[in-house]
């Protein structure tokens, strides 16, 4: 059956031009900052901007953090899961997907409300208390993704003959889980990882009501305050997002598994 | 399917069952700190007094004119945003999946939908301030090549409309990424056996292929319903607080308690987690059904 394909790409040409239009005009935008002349005089404002450099290296840490914190805390879950206790995949796999269930504006407030500084644990108290929780706060916000690609990359290998083949040779479970999990899922830990920075770098939420100088809070004051650097501001966004993408798609060509 | 002889292949020491729950005890003693009991108490706290006493008031107060407001205006924009997208996303993976266009089209849109998807939040305002916005691309473009004064026909990029057209660029995106395992899942030999028995298009998306993917639309659309309910870096950054969406309202209740009563704030909380909980389980419970059809 010999179909027409003008509906076809009518929809890929519409779905290429809402996507690609507001990233030109974004560009363009960008570039107006001096009179008369396309200039790149609102990224050089912005990179020179010592409060970009600063929110943004804070949030490249916390990213960086999160991801640590986030496999160290995902990666042996799965795996003890995997080989010891199949029967708690449901529990757990539902555990994971409550981020995207309880809207990340009301997790933040409970974290408000329980760990403030009359609580238990006064985690907002100092600077530093606050800066792991927002950590913490954004391992919860990965873990739908970071567990999603784990397991799919724990499937993909022989847990059990690996680990038994690990321990005839008398290696111990941290032997087990740094020497031979974690180089043979390397590639899902790295998506994850992407991702995971993919959606902490820019966030806004979890960072302004902690009160913490990250890159979201910064980008929504510029946005308030000025006119061109904002449209800069997107599109450097918009390549740390490509980047990471990018990245997943090179570290995940060898998996061929789709992500999200 | 014969997963539970597992622990009994590999015995977990004398100690037995509860050496191998220690296994995961971090991972649950962190889903109980930072998820569970900071969403608890927010949700105990919805039914209590500000001295702790129980109380249905707070839900009751739920009802007054402005938070209504806030909850329905949210659920047009999601509802808005989650069905064009859906519709939209639908056609967009239909035609990569299934439209005969060049292979390169698949992995390509796939590409820019992981990215779209995830370019949302205060970017995303900036991006389309820049295109629609008074002084945008598209508003001069309009405006010089055709002569059509987007602002004067009462558009504003700060409305419902302005809102749901932003939201889009990401929602579109994730429909195609959650659809197109779907579409794949359409045998070829159904559409084939239908044409051999003289079914036309129409009528085999109409008997067949509309009845399989049905579960797949919906749970998609509940999916992306969700999805937007619970956004605020976007419509923050795009409308600062003159747009009364319920999490805008919940940002300024955290921000200075604007509802004069702590225990209210945790009952918007609590609406909002039970609107966007029903769409989710409504979305796995869609997903199991689909299933079926590729097995």
């Amino acid at each position: 059956m010999k179909k027409s394909t003008f509906g076809p790409w009518l929809a890929v040409v519409l779905g290429a031009a809402y996507f690609l239009i507001p990233l030109i005009a974004t560009v363009e935008f960008s570039m107006r900052m001096k009179r008369g002349e396309y200039s790149f005089e609102a990224y050089r404002v912005v990179l020179g901007d010592p409060r970009f450099q600063a929110s943004f290296s804070y949030s490249v840490a916390l990213a960086l953090a999160t991801i640590v914190i986030g496999v160290l805390l995902v990666v042996p879950t799965a795996y003890w899961v995997q080989l010891r206790l199949p029967k708690l995949r449901p529990v757990v796999e539902f555990i994971t997907l409550l981020p995207l269930v309880i809207p990340a504006i009301v997790i933040v407030f409970g974290y408000l409300r329980i760990y403030n500084s009359e609580s238990w644990l006064p985690l907002t108290d100092s600077a530093r208390g606050t800066d792991l929780l927002l950590a913490f706060g954004y391992v919860t916000l990965a873990l739908p993704y970071m567990y999603r690609s784990v397991d799919t990359g724990l499937r993909a290998i022989d847990v059990r003959t690996l680990t038994e083949a690990a321990e005839s040779l008398g290696a111990g479970w941290a032997t087990i889980l740094f020497k031979v999990i974690f180089p043979n899922i390397r590639s899902a830990i790295l998506s994850g990882s992407f991702l995971t920075f993919a959606i902490v770098i820019g966030e806004f939420t979890f960072a302004a009501l902690l009160d913490r100088p990250a890159f979201g809070p910064y980008l929504q004051l510029v946005g308030a305050n000025r006119a061109y650097e904002p449209a800069a501001l997107a599109i450097i966004a918009f390549v740390v997002t490509w980047a990471c993408m990018g990245l997943i798609q090179v570290f995940g060509a060898a998996r061929g598994t789709a992500q999200k | 399917m014969s997963e539970p002889t597992t622990a009994r292949l590999h015995p977990a020491g004398p100690t037995g069952l509860p050496w191998a729950w220690i296994g995961v005890a971090p991972f649950f003693l962190f889903a109980l700190l930072f998820l569970i009991l900071p969403t608890a108490f927010l949700v105990v706290g919805a039914f209590q007094t500000a001295d702790g006493a129980f109380t249905l008031q707070n839900l009751r107060d739920l009802g007054h004119p402005s938070i209504v407001a806030a909850y329905w205006i949210s659920i047009q924009i999601s509802a808005a945003s989650a069905l064009g997208g859906a519709v939209i996303g639908a056609f967009l993976a239909y035609a990569a999946v299934g439209g005969g266009l060049p292979a390169w089209i698949r992995p390509t849109l796939m590409t820019f939908s992981g990215v779209a998807s995830n370019f949302a939040g205060v970017p995303l305002a900036f991006a389309f301030l820049a295109t629609l916005g008074r002084t945008g691309l598209v508003t001069w473009a309009l405006a010089t090549w055709f002569g059509f004064n987007l602002y004067s026909t009462g558009f504003n990029l700060l409305s419902f409309l302005g809102l749901t057209l932003t939201y889009l660029y990401f929602q579109i995106p994730l429909m195609v990424l959650i659809l197109t395992p779907a579409l794949d899942g359409l045998k070829k030999e159904w559409r084939e056996a239908a044409s051999i028995l003289g079914a036309s298009t129409f009528q085999y998306w109409r008997r067949i292929g509309l009845p399989v993917l049905w579960p797949s639309l919906m749970g998609s659309t509940l999916l992306l319903f969700a999805n937007s309910f619970g956004a605020v870096a976007t419509a923050y950054a795009l409308t600062g607080s003159s747009l009364n969406i319920v999490t805008i309202l919940l940002y300024a209740q955290i921000r200075g308690d604007v509802l004069h009563n702590q225990n209210l704030g945790y009952a918007l909380a609590l609406g909002m987690i039970l609107i966007t909980g029903v769409s989710n389980i409504a979305y796995i419970w869609l997903r199991g059904r689909a299933e079926r059809w590729s097995r």
